[in-house]
C-alpha cells in the first residue's frame, strides 16, 4: 500500500536552488501543526523528534551522573543513601546505555542525513521508522516508570542472580529493553535496505560518504545482536514471574548462562555505539581539514571488520566469572585483534589531518577531542583485555575510566562534534563559532578531569560501583567530581551555543563547509522532498570540485567532468 | 488495479512517469519497492532466527550438561501429536506457498482459498498444542520452578519449590491418591484433551507395580526410545527380569540420593527440561499468533482485490515469515520430542 503522505495541494513550486531557502523546507513544508510532526513520516521530522527525545534523555542521564559524582565528592554519605545511590548509578547506566548512546548517533543523525546523502527521498520503509520512534518513546516510559515505581539497583546490567532477587522494578525496566531493542533493530533493518536499494546513479559502494559504511556495519550488529537481547530479558522476565530456573541453580540452570547472554548482545553493542561516531570523525576530519580522507576503502572495511570481530570478543566481561583458561585466552586474543581496525582509522585520521587546510571549526574541535579521547580509551583497553592485568583491574574504576572515555570521550564527543556539522543542514541557523569551540574546550578538559583520575582510582583498587570509599581515595575522587560539572558545565555551553543559533543565529547556506556529500548539495534546511531529481553522485571526499561562492556566502561543487569522472579511490 | 489513480501527492515528478497507487513516494519503480521489501523481510527473518538462537542455545547447553534430564523427560511429550502439527504446519507452507502463487498469478479466489487453508491449519496448530500444554498442566509437568509431577512425592522438588499457591491442590491430590488412582481420576476428569490425543498415551499414571519399568528403562538410553505406549505393553507383558538386569548408570543418576521407598526416578532438575521446552513452544505458538494476525490481514486485503501481477510483495512477504515459523518448528519437533 502506497505510503500516506500529508498531501499538499497548492503548494507553490519552488526552486530547488541548492543556493536559496527553499519554501517547501521540511520544518514547515507539510504544515507546522503538532499532529503533522507527531505523525509524519518524513524521515528529516523522525530524525529531529528522535534528536530532541535522545538529548532529553542524555541530559536525564547526564544529571544522574552528577548526583552519582557529587555523592562520591567526599567520603560517607554526602547527599543521598547507600540504596539509592545504587538506584541512581544503575538508572544513570541504563537510561545512557539504552536510550541515549545506542540509539544516539544512528536514529537522530543518522535518520535525517542518510536518505540525504543517498539522494533518496526517505528511507525503505518509513512507517517502520515512525514506528521505531514511538517504540523508542514506549521504551522510555518504561524506564521511567521503572525509576518511578521501584527504582532499578541492579546496574544496568542485570546479572543474575540479583537480578532475579531484588524487590526493584526489574521487569518493567527489562520490558523498556526489549522494546528498545525492537526499536533499535528497525532502525537498522531500514537503513540496510536503504543502502541497498535506494543509491543513486553514481553513487557506488566505494562512492559512498563513510558515515554510510559506519551506519551499514552498525545496522549489521543491530539485526544479528540486539534479538539476543530481546530473548534473554524475555527469559530473565520469565525467570522472575515463573521461577523457570534458565538462570537460577537451584532449578538445574546457571546465571553465568545469563552474562554470556548479556554480552552476546552488550559487547557487540558497544560498536553500534562507537562505529556510528567513527563515520561522524570521517567525515568531520575529513572535510573541515578540506582533504580527501585517507585510505576510504580502510577505513570503509575497518567499520566492517569491527562490526564482525565485535561478536567474537564477549567473553572478555567475563575473565573472572569461572569460563574456562582456554576460553579466556582465546577471548583475550580475539579482543586484541579488535584494535587493528580501530588503530586503523585513527591513522587514517591522523594522515588526513596531515597537511590539511584545517578549519578549527566547532565540529573540527570536537572531532580532535574525540581522536584524542578514543585513543586513550581504546589503549587503555589493551590493559584490560588482557588476562593478568585484567585480574587485578576487573570492576574497579580503571574500567569506568576505559570505557567512559570511549562511550562518552567517544561517542558523545563525536555526537555533539555531528550536531554541530550537521545543525546548519538541520536548522538552517548557524551558530556562534566562538561558544562552540569554548565548548569543545571545556568539555575536553572537564572529561580528562572527571575521568583520568578514575584510571588511577582504580589501579589503585578502588571498586567501582561503591558508595563509600577509604579516605585515601577522597583526593582523586573530589578531582573527579569537580570535572564532572566542569564537563557539564561545557555540554551546558554548547547547548547554549545550539539553542541560541535558532533566534539569532545567521541564516545557514546550502553548504556553509565546503563539502562535497548530497547532503550538502540541497538547500539548508532541506527541502520535504530533499531532491526533485535524484542527483548524480561522486566519491564524496573530492574537494578539488568545490569552490567558494561569495554572493551566497555558500560553497559550490561543481559537476563532476565527463570522462574525467574519478573512478574507486 | 488502478495504476492511472494518481495517489494524492503533488510533486510534480511524480505525475511524470507512471506511479501505481501501490508504489510507495519515495521509491522509482515497483520492482525497488519489492526488492525493498523483499530485503527487509529477510533480514527481519535473520532477528527472528538469532531472536531464537538464545533458546537453542540454551538448549544446547543443557542437554550436554545434563542429558539425563533430556532423555527422562521427553518422553513425556505425545510425539503423535508432534509428528500431527508437524504435519498440519508443512501442509500449511504448502498452501501458503500455493497463495503466493495465486497472487503472482493474479488468481483471486485460489488466493484466498490457500490463505484461508493456511490460517485454519495455523489454528488446528494452536488448538493441538492448547490440549498438550493443558495436559502437561494437569500432570504437574510445568516449568522447573512449579515442576511437580504426580506420579512422584515430590521429595526433590519441594525444597526448591516457589510457586506454591499453583500447584499445591495437584500435589496434595497426588499424595492423598498415590499415584496410580489419582492418575485415573486425572484422566477422567480431562476426558476431552483424552479424546483428542488418540492413541498417545502419557506415560506417568502407571501402576505401581511397574514404576520401576517406566522409570528405569528410558534414562539408560541403550535402546530406543520407548513411546509411553509401549513402555506400558512392555510392562504388561511382565519382563520385569529383564528391565532388572539393566543397570541404571552412575552418571545418568547424577548425584540424587534415591530412596528405597521413592519408586520414583526422576532426574533432578528435570524441570529445567519443561522450562525449555515452554520457553521454545511458547514462543513459537507466539510467532503463529503473530503469523495468523498477518495472514488475516493479507485476507482482508486479497477480498479487497489489492494484489495482482505487478503487486504481490505483502503475500511473498508473509509467506517467507510463515516458512520461516514452519522452519523453526521443524527443528523443534526431533529436537523436543525425538529424544534418544
Amino acid at each position: 500500500m502506497a505510503v500516506e503522505v500529508q498531501p499538499t495541494p497548492g503548494a507553490s513550486p519552488a526552486p530547488d536552488s541548492p543556493l536559496f531557502q527553499s519554501p517547501e523546507n521540511y520544518l514547515t513544508h507539510p504544515s507546522t501543526s503538532i499532529g503533522s510532526w507527531l505523525f509524519t513520516l518524513d524521515h528529516k521530522r523522525i530524525g529531529i523528534m528522535y534528536l530532541v527525545s535522545i538529548l532529553l534523555s542524555f541530559l536525564i542521564g547526564g544529571l544522574l551522573a552528577l548526583a552519582v559524582r557529587l555523592e562520591l565528592m567526599w567520603p560517607g554519605q554526602t547527599i543521598m543513601s547507600a540504596e539509592t545511590y545504587n538506584h541512581v548509578f544503575t538508572l544513570h547506566g541504563a537510561i545512557m546505555t539504552f536510550l541515549f548512546i545506542i540509539p544516539s548517533v544512528p536514529a537522530s543523525i543518522g535518520n535525517f542525513v542518510l536518505p540525504i546523502m543517498l539522494g533518496a527521498k526517505d528511507l525503505a520503509f518509513p512507517r517502520m521508522n515512525l514506528g521505531s520512534y514511538y517504540l523508542w518513546v514506549l521504551g522510555a516510559v518504561f524506564f521511567v516508570g521503572s525509576m518511578l515505581m521501584n527504582g532499578l539497583d541492579t546496574g544496568w546490567t542485570f546479572y543474575t542472580p540479583y537480578s532475579t532477587t531484588t524487590s526493584s522494578s526489574v521487569i518493567s525496566a527489562l520490558l523498556g529493553v526489549f522494546v528498545l531493542g525492537f526499536s533499535s533493530i528497525f532502525t537498522g533493518l531500514n537503513f540496510i535496505v536503504t543502502i541497498h536499494t535506494m543509491r543513486p546513479a553514481g553513487m557506488t559502494w566505494f562512492r559512498m560518504p563513510l558515515l554510510l559504511w559506519a551506519l551499514y556495519a552498525t545496522a549489521i550488529i543491530q539485526i544479528l545482536a540486539t534479538p539476543v537481547i530481546g530473548i534473554t530479558g524475555l527469559l530473565l522476565i520469565a525467570e522472575r514471574l515463573l521461577q523457570i530456573g534458565i538462570f537460577d541453580p537451584a532449578l538445574g540452570g546457571d546465571p553465568v548462562m545469563f552474562q554470556h547472554f548479556f554480552w552476546f548482545y552488550s559487547h557487540p553493542a558497544v560498536y553500534i555505539m562507537i562505529l556510528p561516531a567513527m563515520g561522524i570523525i570521517s567525515e568531520l576530519v575529513s572535510i573541515h581539514s578540506h582533504k580527501p580522507i585517507f585510505g576510504y576503502r580502510f577505513i570503509a572495511f575497518s567499520s566492517v571488520a569491527l562490526a564482525l570481530l565485535g561478536f567474537l570478543v564477549w567473553g572478555h566481561h567475563m575473565f573472572t566469572s569461572g569460563q574456562s583458561p582456554v576460553s579466556a585466552i582465546v577471548f583475550s586474543a580475539l579482543t586484541f585483534s579488535v584494535s587493528i581496525p580501530s588503530a586503523i582509522k585513527v591513522f587514517n585520521w591522523l594522515a588526513t589531518l596531515w597537511r590539511g587546510s584545517i578549519s578549527f571549526t566547532t565540529p573540527m574541535c570536537y572531532a580532535l577531542s574525540f581522536i584524542f579521547l578514543f585513543t586513550v580509551g581504546g589503549l587503555t583497553g589493551l590493559f584490560l583485555g588482557t588476562l593478568a592485568t585484567d585480574v587485578h583491574l576487573h570492576d574497579t574504576y580503571f574500567v569506568v575510566a576505559h570505557f567512559h572515555y570511549v562511550m562518552m570521550g567517544g561517542t558523545a564527543v563525536a555526537f555533539v562534534g555531528g550536531i554541530f556539522h550537521w545543525w546548519p543542514k538541520m536548522t538552517g541557523r548557524m551558530y556562534n563559532e566562538w561558544l562552540g569551540r569554548l565548548s569543545a574546550l571545556i568539555v575536553l578538559i572537564g572529561f580528562n578531569l572527571t575521568f583520568f583520575p578514575q584510571f588511577l582510582l582504580g589501579t589503585h583498587g578502588m571498586p567501582r560501583r561503591y558508595f563509600d570509599y577509604e579516605p585515601e581515595y577522597a583526593f582523586l575522587h573530589f578531582l573527579s567530581s569537580v570535572g564532572a560539572f566542569t564537563l557539564g558545565f561545557g555540554l551546558l555551553l554548547a547547548a547554549i551555543a545550539l539553542i541560541l543559533s535558532l533566534f539569532n543565529g545567521k541564516r545557514a547556506p546550502a553548504n556553509p563547509w565546503g563539502a562535497v556529500s548530497l547532503e550538502w548539495q540541497c538547500a539548508s534546511p532541506p527541502p520535504y522532498y530533499n531532491f526533485k531529481r535524484a542527483p548524480v553522485a561522486s566519491f564524496p571526499y573530492d574537494f578539488t570540485r568545490v569552490e567558494y561562492d561569495p554572493p551566497s556566502q555558500s560553497y559550490i561543487v561543481r559537476a563532476e567532468e565527463k570522462g574525467a569522472a574519478t573512478a574507486d579511490h | 488495479m488502478a495504476t492511472s489513480e494518481a495517489i494524492a501527492e503533488t510533486s510534480e515528478d511524480h505525475a511524470e512517469h507512471d506511479h501505481p497507487a501501490f508504489l510507495a513516494h519515495h521509491f522509482d519503480t515497483p520492482q525497488q519497492q519489492f526488492d525493498s521489501g523483499k530485503l527487509g523481510m529477510w533480514l527481519f527473518l535473520v532477528t527472528e532466527i538469532l531472536f531464537f538462537s538464545g533458546l537453542f542455545t540454551a538448549y544446547i547447553v543443557y542437554r550436554y550438561l545434563h542429558p539425563e534430564i533430556f532423555i527422562y523427560a521427553h518422553q513425556y511429550l505425545d510425539t503423535t501429536l508432534g509428528a500431527f502439527n508437524t504435519c498440519v504446519l508443512i501442509f500449511s507452507s504448502l498452501t501458503m506457498a500455493w497463495a503466493v502463487r495465486c497472487a503472482q498469478l493474479n488468481q483471486r479466489v485460489g488466493l484466498i482459498v490457500c490463505l484461508t487453508i493456511t490460517l485454519v491449519c495455523a489454528g488446528l496448530f494452536l488448538v493441538v498444542k492448547y490440549f498438550e500444554y493443558t495436559h502437561k498442566f494437569h500432570e504437574g509437568l510445568y516449568w522447573a520452578g512449579w515442576f511437580d509431577p504426580h506420579s512422584s512425592h515430590g521429595h526433590e522438588d519441594d525444597d526448591i519449590l516457589t510457586g506454591e499457591g499453583h500447584h499445591d491442590e495437584h500435589a496434595e491430590d497426588s499424595h492423598a491418591s498415590e499415584g496410580h488412582e489419582e492418575g485415573s481420576s486425572e484422566e477422567s476428569a480431562s476426558g476431552e484433551s483424552e479424546t483428542l490425543e488418540g492413541g498417545g498415551n502419557p506415560p506417568p499414571p502407571t501402576p505401581p507395580e511397574e514404576d520401576m519399568v517406566s522409570a528405569v528403562a528410558p534414562p539408560t538410553g541403550f535402546r530406543a526410545p520407548l513411546t509411553p505406549l509401549e513402555l506400558q505393553m512392555q510392562s504388561i507383558q511382565g519382563n520385569e527380569a529383564e528391565v532388572g538386569e539393566i543397570p541404571v548408570p552412575a552418571a545418568l543418576s547424577f548425584g540424587e540420593e534415591k530412596e528405597e521407598t521413592d519408586e520414583t526416578d526422576i532426574p533432578r532438575n528435570a524441570g529445567i527440561f519443561f522450562s525449555i521446552y515452554y520457553c521454545m513452544t511458547g514462543l513459537h505458538a507466539i510467532h503463529i499468533v503473530a503469523g495468523m494476525i498477518a495472514i488475516g490481514w493479507l485476507l482482508v486485503r486479497s477480498c479487497m482485490g489489492h494484489f495482482n501481477e505487478q503487486y504481490f510483495g505483502p503475500v511473498d512477504y508473509v509467506g517467507l515469515y510463515w516458512h520461516l515459523v514452519d522452519l523453526i518448528w521443524i527443528y523443534l519437533f526431533p529436537l523436543l520430542y525425538l529424544i534418544r
